[in-house]
């Protein structure tokens, strides 16, 4: 079985560019990408692509070729759609491709366009990842799912409003040197507390803005890095998915997120590390709750405790498992086909040092990444770790 | 898409009817576990012999959100509550009515019905006070 390397990885500025094509997104992204990884266009054997709500969007389905097309490849693509976990699982089957030795070259990416919907807009499409009969129709949004959610953890654990706005302000902290960033702006407890409310207890700024974005990876076997010589020194060493059933009130746990935790266990002996080892995490807080769910799946925080670990200090810049150096989804910006992806191209450069907030983590060489479909239906996780170039 | 009128969903339309008619149901499987139809199989065990079985006439509020910024098809119902409401082996989301928006709580006992959204007048899962 091969090894699988990052040989290269692109991102356009996340933000509000309503007026860019998702076309036009990727082209940049993955053409950023071959040029970091500085391989030629025409060993690229496939793409692989997530993309969730290009049809409501752009009106346009079939993806696949389209982006391959735009940035230049002349091979097969194919388009991966699991909701706000679309690009990491594309990912993971690259992950997949490369260690079977059917491919020793791949783009892997995703891209969304967003903003051109309008907040109503871009609400109703997010909505699709929901269950439509049983949620969507009861007027169920997705900061609605992720209240719901977040209610039931305050009562079956504790934690506040005030723990939660710890986590935006880390987050908006950690997204200031980032020029990617959406939001390049400080935040305080008290502008997180008194926001506008969406949906009770999670207000405008317990969650991310909506988002126009590409982002790309270039995968590519050991074998291919040692021949052609690439300064390809991160590896993704583990891959996992997890999946639940699709509507909040069937599951067990209205206040936990199961599928991330056997995506975890999954990524972890898969890369015969455990959470202990992990130094960097990238984690999906599409909410302030969501980093704090996902925090007790991967097994970086007990249950019960990830609601504290931001205003414990914990999991800030200056803590001992900073998360989300990024930004995240809340300040990075979450175009949601590309967020998958974008985890991977962030923690590579964390990794090998070429991150504006490497500095954070000088000596770090494992790192995970967690993405996260609808509630949480769907959840991969990745762990990357720095090797030999 | 919502229930636009040449749209027939089955399974899930009899079952709104139903509750609308005060005889709602859930699927029960010989394991104890209850869903919610159209189904083939349960989701939590995989067995294949389920059969409708009648919802308890009330239910307790698990967990609940008042949501301020709506889908398009919400946005004249805004504020409203939306909760988790479980009915002994099965549980079921809609929205709470007939009380303030701020005094829905946790625990709260209350009792199904369909009603019609503000905004669209489509069928609406609702829960009023018991």
């Amino acid at each position: 079985m091969s090894g699988v390397r990052v040989a290269g990885v692109g991102l356009t500025a996340f933000g509000a560019s309503p007026e860019r094509t998702g076309r036009d997104l990727f082209a940049e992204a993955g053409c950023d990408a071959l040029a970091d990884a500085d391989v030629d266009r025409d060993d690229v054997e496939a793409l692989l692509y997530g993309n969730f709500m290009g049809e409501l969007a752009e009106h346009q389905g079939h993806q696949g070729p389209l982006m391959a097309e735009a940035v230049g490849l002349d091979a097969p693509a194919t388009r991966f759609e699991a909701a706000c976990a679309s690009s990491g699982v594309a990912v993971r089957e690259g992950v997949k491709r490369v260690r079977n030795g059917e491919s020793d070259v791949l783009l892997v990416g995703g891209t969304e366009r967003m903003t051109n919907l309008g907040t109503a807009g871009a609400t109703e499409a997010l909505a699709i990842a929901a269950d439509d009969l049983w949620e969507v129709r009861a007027g169920m949004t997705f900061p609605g799912a992720y209240a719901l959610m977040a209610q039931a953890y305050f009562a079956e654990y504790g934690g506040s409003r005030e723990d939660l706005a710890e986590i935006a302000v880390k987050n908006h902290d950690n997204a200031l040197n980032n020029e990617k960033a959406q939001y390049q702006r400080a935040i305080d407890v008290d502008t997180v507390l008194d926001a506008p409310m969406v949906s009770e207890p999670l207000g405008l700024y317990d969650s991310c803005p909506i988002s126009d974005g590409a982002a790309a990876v270039v995968l590519v076997s050991d074998e291919f890095a040692a021949e052609h010589d690439l300064d390809a020194s991160v590896a993704i060493t583990g891959t996992g998915q997890g999946g639940d059933l699709m509507a909040l009130h069937d599951r067990e746990y209205l206040a936990r997120s199961p599928a991330a935790d056997e995506a975890a266990e999954e990524a972890y002996a898969d890369a015969g590390v455990t959470p202990g080892d992990v130094e960097v995490a990238e984690v999906h807080d599409c909410f302030t709750i969501a980093e704090v769910l996902a925090l007790e799946s991967l097994g970086l925080c007990e249950v019960g405790e990830g609601v504290r670990a931001a205003a414990e200090g914990v999991t800030t810049r200056d803590g001992e498992m900073p998360v989300n150096l990024s930004g995240g989804l809340k300040a990075k910006g979450h175009p949601v086909g590309a967020t998958g992806a974008s985890q991977i191209c962030e923690l590579t450069m964390l990794l090998r040092g070429d991150h504006p907030n490497s500095d954070a983590v000088p000596d770090a060489e494992c790192g995970l990444a967690h993405n996260a479909g609808g509630t949480v239906a769907s959840a991969v996780v990745h762990i990357l770790e720095e090797v030999e170039a | 898409m919502s229930d636009d009128e040449e749209v027939v969903d089955a399974g899930y339309d009899e079952w709104l009817d139903a509750v609308r008619d005060g005889e709602g149901y859930f699927l029960s499987c010989e394991n104890g576990h209850g869903s919610l139809p159209p189904r083939r199989v349960c989701p939590h065990c995989g067995s294949l012999e389920i059969e409708e079985t009648p919802l308890p006439a009330s239910g307790e509020v698990e967990t609940f959100t008042v949501t301020h910024v709506a889908t398009p098809n919400f946005t004249a119902d805004t504020p409203y509550a939306v909760a988790i409401v479980r009915f002994d082996d099965v549980a079921v989301t809609g929205q709470v009515r007939g009380v303030d928006v701020e005094d829905v709580e946790v625990g709260m006992t209350v009792e199904i019905d369909v009603d019609a959204t503000e905004t669209t007048g489509d069928d609406l899962v609702v829960f009023h006070a018991a």
